[in-house]
């Protein structure tokens, strides 16, 4: 970090002339880090003086024997003060964090890599199948890594910019994937709808080969329409009671998954979901196959480029329609409720519709990446509908900087890739994972990418510092 | 101005606000007339924020009528609309005592978001918006231009890029009236709008309150404490105390009435009287 080092965090202005105020100032400071120190190394004495200092066991007959560790306990209590002293040095050296302010140099060189980052990474995102053609792990990770980006970039759209904390994203997903796995199994999956509306029922089936692509807009409505369900309940919850609501939400849709055995098949899941086609076209070694059609040899690559395409069309769609909507007065809404909902009721924005809106359009996207899964997986099961995914979508979103479409593309990157990296690290891996998590967030509070651009301008277009906009609170 | 220029706008009929055993306002009914500046003032507690949340539809007021007259004699009663309709329908702006902008907005973009209304149908509600309809550009650019307008006003055209959190906070609080200038108010509702500005501030909010007086259909409401500002500006006052309206008149009248000095000096009549005596 390129620091000035006149940025101590504390003690009088270090440009005084005075040499011996300098001496005070630094033993000041020599004194403060030796009793944070202490005061940490207690607290760890406390702690794990039961934790590491005592260690239980049943005895063989059944009794309670014990023995100390204090060698162990003393070893990890003089890491934590020399630790603590490391840490404090070097937050002395380097000035207070979060308020680093970078030079302008490296802060013009950051906008320019900004500018390139972007065209970039679309280029070789639309490559991968073609240098990786013949490393099928690493294009079945393009392929996670895209469904997370397209999943952040969905729920960005409620966190983000709406400003709507939603703890409870799979549920929509999940809405998603199931909405498609039942409806290309078995039709309307409600017989006796079949039978009292005959003339409405639509055998899912007869679409053969085109059921992925008739089905998918399908799921998004559903997801969407299991949106608005639950964004009627919270309208009037803020915060933390909005985040709890959203949290039993996504449970309740994965308990309901789980025992409804009749139309879900329950912990069994769902198989044989049909798998996407080229347009009608199938991607099978058959005679009428997609291989056979164009000419080449048949390989199950294709079916893997096939889907890599697929979901970076549908991560693109999401993107697409998010930068448009920023532009339009529906996105100005959400962003200027995250800011103010007072201010939004007495300007006339109907805020019921505005939230309704961004939950819609936040499920819609992970239903279409919910059917995605389904027809890449070809099975799905409650298992893959957990709150540990919405949390890692969330995580994605604000590590990525709410709001900022760049941001929550790097950080999907950044995590899913990171997953694969540290697998090496076996037990550690989330050790190791939750630490880079916790530098990030010291390092950038705000996430990544943390300034917002404005939607309109009338001269240049400059970034909004992160300090100004507000996270929304309801 | 259209319609008749004597005409009340606004008619608010025995008002009464309850807090559990607190009665805010009490039967309280005063008229603002079409293309004045009317000014709502009193000591503090004395019920004029509550009056304005009633008016403005945040809060439902528990006994009373408040009777909005548009120029081409449609009506609407406030007390029954609800929150953002009062707006939307009634077109009712109101700005707030504490600033509330939307600070990590652009003031640009803060004048476009107070033109969400006709922007939202002009987007044919998003769908077409989202193709680009030519429709919807142009109604994009009239509300750029809109906002053009009003950035130049209130002097802030050079800085209209800029989040409107880091302006200074003279040019918040006129960006604050220029916002809800921006929705088409027939009646606009200032909550302190000179509140901690300094003189020359005062002195260009003034300015901007008599422009919007003159030059737009929109007759203003406000609460104000600074009287140099209400005297200079206001062409009538009503005065609150406790909840209830102890004087309405002309800047003159209120400015020799014994009672409005009386409340705001705490003490009674008589004893104002003989101040008003001494100071003369």
């Amino acid at each position: 970090m390129a620091v000035p080092k006149s940025k101590k965090s504390d003690g009088p202005d270090v440009a005084a002339p005075a040499l011996n105020q300098q001496t005070a100032t630094r033993d000041r400071s020599v004194a403060s880090i030796i009793k944070n120190a202490v005061v940490s190394a207690l607290l760890a004495l406390v702690l794990f003086s039961l934790m590491i200092g005592i260690r239980t066991e049943t005895g063989p007959s059944g009794q309670l024997t014990y023995w100390t560790r204090f060698g162990e306990l003393a070893a990890v209590v003089g890491a934590v003060f020399v630790g603590s002293i490391i840490v404090e040095t070097i937050k002395r050296w380097t000035g207070p964090l979060g308020s680093v302010e970078l030079p302008d140099t490296v802060r013009r060189a950051f906008s320019v890599l900004g500018r390139v980052l972007i065209p970039a990474l679309l280029i070789f995102a639309l490559l991968v199948p073609v240098i990786f053609y013949n490393q099928r792990y690493l294009l079945d990770l393009g392929i996670l890594v895209l469904t997370y980006v397209m999943l952040g970039w969905g729920l960005n759209i409620v966190v983000g910019l709406a400003g709507l904390l939603d703890l409870g994203y799979v549920a929509f997903y999940a809405v998603g994937a199931y909405s498609y796995a039942l409806l290309a199994q078995s039709g309307l999956p409600f017989p006796y709808f079949i039978e009292t509306y005959p003339y409405v029922a639509i055998d899912f089936l007869q679409l053969g080969s085109w059921a992925f692509w008739a089905l998918l807009p399908v799921s998004g409505v559903l997801a969407a329409f299991w949106g608005v369900l639950l964004g009627f309940p919270v309208l009037r919850l803020r915060g933390d009671y909005l985040a709890i609501v959203t949290l039993a939400f996504g449970e309740i849709i994965r308990l309901v998954i789980l025992n409804w055995q009749d139309l879900t098949g329950g912990p069994n899941g769902v198989s044989g979901i049909p798998r996407p086609t080229v347009f009608g076209i199938p991607l099978t070694p058959g005679e009428d196959g997609f291989a056979a059609l164009i000419g080449v040899p048949f390989s199950p690559t294709h079916r893997l480029v096939f889907l890599f395409y697929i979901i970076l069309a549908l991560a693109l769609l999401t993107n697409w329609v998010t930068i448009r909507l920023r532009r339009l007065p529906i996105g100005r809404a959400w962003e200027a409720m995250r800011e103010d909902e007072v201010a939004c009721r007495a300007l006339g924005i109907n805020i019921t519709t505005t939230k309704l809106s961004a939950f819609a359009i936040g499920a819609m996207f992970g239903g279409f990446a919910g059917a995605f899964f389904a027809t890449r997986q070809g099975f799905i099961s409650p298992e893959s509908f957990t709150f540990q995914e919405s949390a890692l979508v969330l995580a994605i979103v604000v590590l990525g900087g709410m709001g900022s479409q760049l941001g929550v593309a790097l950080a999907a990157i950044a995590m899913i890739g990171g997953f694969e990296l540290f697998r090496g690290l076996d037990q550690f891996r989330m050790l190791v994972f939750g630490g880079v998590m916790v530098l990030l967030m010291i390092w950038r509070p705000r996430g990544l990418v943390s300034h917002r651009a404005p939607s309109v301008f009338l001269g240049r277009q400059t970034a909004i510092p992160s300090s100004m906009v507000k996270e929304g609170d309801g | 101005m259209t319609g008749n220029p004597t005409a009340n706008i606004l008619e608010v009929d025995h008002l009464s606000m309850r807090f559990g055993g607190i009665v805010a306002v009490k039967d309280l009914s005063f008229t603002a007339k079409r293309g004045d500046i009317t000014a709502l003032i009193g000591p503090n507690g004395a019920g004029k924020t509550t009056v304005f949340n009633c008016i403005t539809g945040f809060y439902k007021p528990t006994t009373g009528m408040i009777r909005m007259i548009h120029g081409d004699s449609r009506e609407f009663l406030l007390e029954r609309l609800f929150d953002f309709r009062i707006s939307k329908l009634a077109k009712v702006a109101r700005t707030f005592q504490n600033i509330r902008l939307f600070a990590g907005m652009t003031a640009l973009e803060n004048l476009m978001v107070a033109q969400h209304n006709g922007l939202m149908r002009a987007s044919g509600y998003t769908f077409l918006g989202l193709i680009g309809s030519p429709g919807f550009r142009s109604a994009e650019r009239s509300a750029i231009d809109r906002a053009r307008y009003w950035l130049d006003r209130i002097g802030l055209l050079a800085r209209a890029d800029e989040a409107a959190g880091n302006l200074p906070y003279g040019d918040q609080r006129r960006l604050e009236i220029a916002r809800a200038m921006c929705s088409r108010p027939a009646l606009l509702c200032l909550d302190e709008p000179a509140a901690g500005l300094n003189a020359r501030e005062g002195e260009a909010l003034s300015e901007l309150l008599r422009l919007i007086r003159n030059e737009h259909d929109t007759s203003i409401l406000l609460i104000e404490h600074d009287m140099s500002v209400v005297m200079q500006i206001s062409d009538r006052i009503i005065v609150l105390d406790y909840g209830v309206k102890i004087s309405e008149g002309t800047p003159q009248m209120i400015r020799d009435d014994p009672k409005v000095i009386a409340a705001y000096l705490g003490t009674d009549e008589k004893t104002a009287i003989a101040v008003m005596a001494g100071g003369a």
